[in-house]
Formats: structure tokens, C-alpha cells, sequence
């Protein structure tokens, strides 16, 4: 295994995953701040040091549409988005999950207009919650690299079948260099293993995609939808397991963190957890016994796992970088639909935090911290929907 | 005076523009104003829509009622502004890849419907605020970072495309040959109907760096001098001596009935249509 650690940024790492993929096809769009994942990768088209047939397309709409055309006719199609760019596609995501299609794409998280703003919160694939797509989140660079190879693994898994975006935060983890830690090609392309996905325009028998689906079974072809988010969840962990045997790294579908004697924690997704760990270790100091849970997969949600996890703290304060106007923040709501039936419940409340970039520093996290130590004494503010940093 | 009516038409408190050293834009922008300032338009009846892209960075500068909007999209909401006002005066400020690519659709269509609001094309051959990858307006053989060794592909003659597209006024200049840039956006002002101008700009950063022509401004204005050809000349010369040139002029300026005219005429009052 490679041991020398390289600077990337985490757009530098998505490249370099989707170099050593190798896709047949990749159709891009430019976006910030998701352009560095297309033009590094388009430096390896050009030197030579992929197979792969780069579109330059002339929006996101025909990025999508370019990438379900080369998968359904049985490519590895790859393609990488941002915010607008996302919601450009819209249509298409949806049928890329309907179709059964499994796309990996990499998504590099930016605020959704308006106002415009090109730097980083989840409003972007939020949206897309309810699209079909599996969605892995990334806290850093490493995470970025590693999670390409797995996402690529789950969707191409038979009882899947399903697209995936690999979230990483915009500019956060995107354009910040870090040491990342590469495997070696030979042993990528091992991991990986050839496709099994043989396409559905390149079988025996002339075949249509897309075609109309009304009444009769259009219900019967959703409920397959549904069954296979299903099977999504033993998959990740069957091959997480296999990449941690294989090449010493261990991620979990939901990460803990310093947990073992907290009684409370915050829970969050992305870059900002690296934040809100090294404020734990500051706090640890003081003897305060804080943890931090971290969900690296957001759809299908983790639900049974999350309340096996959470319901061992009295109080947790959940951090979402995206609202939902006029209802729950998405992680939040998620975490309290997954605590309904259960019988004991800790306290919880939500902060929103980070939209359009706001930096979320060390002494917002304390914050957090002093606002969860009340929670756990008191239970006032039990259910509660706050925002974090804001004047 | 110029530059006073230059200000004046500024939101000064907005300066400096986020254009780079040497960057064509602001040139072109003057053009407009003063071009504005002739036709004698007040701010509170000038309307100045934007996408995305440097050039989608105008209506921020442009002290009148100023749009910044989506990208490609410029065309498509500056129609639903002349609709509801058709006595607004209504400028669409576009990027090339914002007008070509991502928002060619509208393009042709605001064309094909003669509705009259002035579009201006900042072509600067490439993506420049999301760091130089090839646009539909790249030339050929040209580098970009997305066409690192030359571009496979064949550019947009985008005047060709909005004429064809039944556009009344059509014309082409470079940034640099500004009093004629100046007067002939006047001229797609004044036009009723649909008027476009390819306004030829230079982007030293994204496109002049990777293509010879180094981050110097003046090393990018004169490889446009040099890759331009007027109108009457391009007539003596051989389709071969063309291939590649950038050929400056007005095109078309026809009259057809405008839209909303004849939208009010038909759509409004059915019983006067002449069957």
C-alpha cells in the first residue's frame, strides 16, 4: 500500500479517485466551486492517463442527460456538480435513480440562490433529498478520495442499482490542501473490479428506456425504488468492511467520536465535524464530557442506527447546514422521526448553522457546547429551532 | 465629459469592478453607458438584466433598475420584463458561454421572436470566472483548462446564429475599436426589435495566459486587433483568409413587426386579425 501522503485539495482527491476509477464516459459542466474536480480531471484526458471520452457539454441539463445516456448504454459514466448546477439537472437526477442507473457523482455542496452565493451549505443536495440518490457526505479530503471507491461499489452491487452523489463541502474541503493518503492504482482497480452493470440499451434483445408508465405499473416500478433503498444499508456496511480489511481504513455509516462516557453530543455532517472535534478535545480538557456522532450517509437514512447510537446520550444538539422553510432542518427532522417510537428520548434541539459559507468557528461550537451543557440540566429548550452565528 | 457621464451612470461605491488587470469588460461597459446616456434614457426606465459571469457582474455597477439573474437566463427573464412594461427600455448583458451555451436556447428564440430588447455579448472566447474552461466560443487549436492541448471544437459564429434566427439588428466589434463599439450599440438601441451586438473583449487571465499571449493586456488587445477583419475587407478576401477571423461589422438591421406589437395585435384582439 502507498504510505507517502500527497497535498491535495479535496477536489484535487475527487479527481484522482476518478482517475483511478477510470469511467468510460465523464459529460461535465464548469461550476464553482465544483471546476477544479473537471479541469484536473480533464488534464488526465489529455495527458493520456485515462480511457475515458470527456463531454464538454454546454449545460449541467446535458451533463445529466449525457451521463444516463452513457450509462444506460452500459458505460461507467461519471459526472460532478454544484448548487444551480444541481438544480439545472433536476429532471434528469430524478430519472438517473428511476432508470436505475448506477452514476456516481461527485457533488461539491454550495448554497442554492438566492441571493447568489457561490461558498458552501447543503441547500443544494438537500433539495434533492427525495430524488432516488443514495448521498454519502465527506468531513475532508481523505473522505472525499476514499468514499468515490465505495460509493462506485454500491451502486454498481446488484440489490442496488442506484446513482450516487459524493458530497463534499464547497471551498471547506474542496479548495483547502490537505495530506491525502492515495492507494495504488493496481490495487483500485482490484477494489473495484470490473463493472457488472451491463447497461440496459446493450442487451440481447433491442430494449427502450424511459418509456411511458402510467397507472398500470408505475406504482409497481416506485415500490422497486423503494425495495432497493432498502438493501442500500447492508451493502455500505458490507463494503466498508471490505475496505477496511483491505486497505486499513475504517468508516462507519455513522462515525462516533469520543462518545463512550459523554452524555451528550453534537451531532452534524461534513467538514464542519472536524470543528466540532477539535472543540471536543478542548472541552475534554476542562472535563467536560462532550462527544460528537457524525452521519456520513443521508439517504437512505440511517434510522434504526441513529437511534441505537443517539439514545444513549441525555442531550443532543443537532447542527444542520441547510433549512427547511417552514419545518425542520433535514437532519433534525430525520432525527426526530427516528426517535418517535422509541422509548426513551434524549433532549435535542436544533441549530442551523454555516448557510452561503458563514464560517462556523471554534467559539460558535463552544457555544454549542454551553447551550448543550443547559439542555442536559434544564430540558428548556427541548425542541427548539435555532440559528448559529447569525447578527 | 465622458467620464462624468460614466460616473454618473455608476454606482461608484461599487469600484473598483472584481474585473482582473487588463480585463476587456469595463471598456465595453463605457461603450454602454455613454451609448445609454445618448439615447437619453432615465435610470428609473432602463433595465439592465444579467447571468452568470464576469460579464454577468454589470448590472451591480449600472446605477438604474438592474437584474442579476441565473445562469443563461438573462434573455428569458428580461422577456418577462418587457412583457409586463413594454415601455421599460430592457438591455440583456451576457457572457459568451452564458449566452451561447447554458443559455443558447433563449438566445434563438428572443431572435426568432423580434422582441425588442438589446442583447450585448462580452465575448472573451472562454469561461472566465470559473478559471478558463473552453466555451462555444472557443477558437479552434485553442487551449483552455478543459482543453489543455487545443480545442477539438468548432466555435459559434454567434452573429450567423442570431441572424438565422431572425434577429433585425446584428452586429459584431472589438473592445478596443471602442468609438465604433460605442455607436454601434447606440444603433441596437435604437432598434425596434430584437438587436444584438458581439462585443469582442479580452480575458488576459483565463484565456490570454494559456494561449501565447501571456497575462499582458495589451498583448491580448492587439492578437484581437489582429484577428479582426472589417466587414468591407472580409468581402475581398477568400473564405481560406477568413477561417478564424473575427469579422467586425453590422450585419443586419432590417425591420420586422416587433413582438409585443404583434402579440397585442393578435393575441389581445382576435377580432381584428386578418385571416
Amino acid at each position: 500500500m502507498t504510505t507517502k501522503y500527497e497535498a491535495l485539495t479535496g477536489a484535487e482527491a475527487a479527481a484522482l479517485a476518478m482517475k483511478q476509477i477510470n469511467p468510460d464516459v465523464v459529460a461535465v459542466y464548469p461550476i464553482t466551486p465544483q471546476t477544479p474536480i473537471v479541469m484536473k480531471f480533464s488534464e488526465y484526458v489529455a495527458n493520456g492517463e485515462v480511457d475515458t471520452e470527456m463531454v464538454r457539454v454546454e449545460s449541467e441539463h446535458s451533463a445529466m442527460s449525457a451521463t444516463v445516456g452513457a450509462a444506460g448504454a452500459g458505460a461507467r459514466a461519471m459526472t460532478a456538480t454544484a448548487a444551480n448546477g444541481l438544480a439545472l439537472m433536476w429532471e434528469i437526477v430524478y430519472i438517473a435513480a428511476s432508470t436505475r442507473l448506477p452514476i456516481v457523482m461527485g457533488l461539491v455542496n454550495r448554497a442554492l440562490s438566492g441571493p447568489i452565493n457561490i461558498h458552501c451549505d447543503h441547500s443544494d443536495s438537500m433539495g434533492a433529498r427525495d430524488s432516488g440518490w443514495i448521498q454519502i457526505y465527506s468531513e475532508n479530503a481523505q473522505e472525499v478520495y476514499d468514499n468515490y471507491f465505495m460509493a462506485l461499489r454500491i451502486a454498481e452491487h446488484k440489490d442496488v442499482l442506484l446513482p450516487v452523489m459524493v458530497c463534499q463541502d464547497g471551498f471547506i474541503t474542496s479548495h483547502s490542501v490537505e495530506n491525502v493518503l492515495p492507494l495504488e492504482d493496481a490495487q483500485v482497480k482490484k477494489f473495484i473490479g470490473k463493472k457488472n452493470f451491463k447497461g440496459l440499451l446493450t442487451s440481447e434483445k433491442p430494449y427502450t428506456i424511459g418509456p411511458l408508465d402510467l397507472q398500470d405499473y408505475y406504482m409497481e416500478h416506485k415500490m422497486q425504488q423503494h425495495d432497493a433503498m432498502k438493501h442500500v444499508i447492508p451493502v455500505i456496511e458490507k463494503i466498508q468492511k471490505e475496505y477496511a480489511e483491505t486497505f486499513d481504513r475504517k468508516y462507519e455509516i455513522i462515525e462516533e467520536y469520543r462518545t463512550d462516557d459523554a452524555d451528550m453530543v453534537i451531532v452534524g455532517m461534513s467538514s464542519v465535524m472536524g470543528t466540532v472535534k477539535d472543540v471536543i478535545d478542548m472541552m475534554r480538557e476542562e472535563g467536560i464530557k462532550v462527544g460528537a456522532v457524525k452521519p456520513r450517509l443521508f439517504r437512505p437514512f440511517p434510522a434504526e442506527k441513529i437511534k441505537n447510537v443517539l439514545s444513549k446520550f441525555k442531550a443532543i444538539i443537532i447542527l444542520d447546514r441547510s433549512d427547511s422553510f417552514g419545518s425542520f432542518p433535514p437532519l433534525y427532522g430525520e432525527i426526530l422521526a427516528s426517535f418517535f417510537a422509541a422509548e426513551k428520548k434524549p433532549y435535542i434541539k436544533s441549530f442551523i448553522h454555516g448557510l452561503g459559507g458563514r464560517d462556523t468557528n471554534v467559539e460558535m461550537i463552544k457555544e454549542v457546547i454551553s447551550e448543550l451543557q443547559k439542555l442536559r440540566d434544564t430540558g428548556e429548550s427541548n425542541f427548539t429551532i435555532d440559528y448559529l452565528g447569525v447578527r | 465629459m465622458y467620464n462624468n457621464i460614466i460616473l454618473d451612470r455608476l454606482r461608484v461605491d461599487k469600484l473598483p469592478t472584481m474585473w482582473c488587470p487588463g480585463c476587456g469588460h469595463g471598456i465595453i461597459l463605457a461603450a454602454l453607458l455613454k451609448s445609454i446616456d445618448k439615447m437619453g434614457w432615465e435610470k428609473e426606465n432602463t433595465v439592465v438584466v444579467s447571468g452568470i459571469g464576469c460579464a454577468g457582474r454589470v448590472p451591480g455597477y449600472i446605477d438604474a433598475c438592474t437584474l442579476h439573474t441565473t445562469h443563461g437566463r438573462a434573455l428569458g427573464f428580461a422577456t418577462g420584463i418587457k412583457f409586463a412594461h413594454p415601455e421599460l427600455n430592457v438591455i440583456a448583458v451576457m457572457g459568451d458561454g452564458d449566452a451561447s451555451a447554458i443559455g443558447g436556447n433563449h438566445l434563438i428564440h428572443a431572435a426568432r421572436r423580434n422582441i425588442d430588447i438589446t442583447a450585448i455579448v462580452f465575448n472573451n472566447d472562454i469561461y472566465g470566472m470559473t478559471g478558463g474552461q473552453k466555451s462555444p466560443t472557443t477558437p479552434h487549436g485553442y487551449n483552455s483548462t478543459t482543453s489543455q492541448y487545443g480545442n477539438a471544437e468548432i466555435p459559434f459564429d454567434l452573429c450567423k446564429l442570431v441572424e438565422g434566427a431572425g434577429a433585425t439588428f446584428v452586429a459584431r466589434e472589438i473592445q478596443s475599436n471602442h468609438i465604433n463599439l460605442e455607436k454601434i450599440i447606440l444603433k441596437a438601441l435604437q432598434k425596434k426589435g430584437f438587436s444584438f451586438v458581439e462585443a469582442f473583449s479580452v480575458c488576459p487571465t483565463s484565456f490570454g495566459r494559456r494561449n501565447k499571449l501571456t497575462s499582458d493586456a495589451t498583448k491580448n488587445i492587439d492578437w484581437v486587433k489582429s484577428m479582426s477583419v472589417t466587414k468591407a475587407q472580409a468581402e475581398k478576401r477568400t473564405p481560406e483568409e477568413l477561417e478564424g477571423k473575427i469579422i467586425t461589422g453590422v450585419f443586419v438591421d432590417i425591420e420586422r413587426p416587433e413582438f409585443i406589437e404583434s402579440y397585442l395585435k393578435y393575441d389581445l384582439s382576435g377580432a381584428n386579425c386578418e385571416k
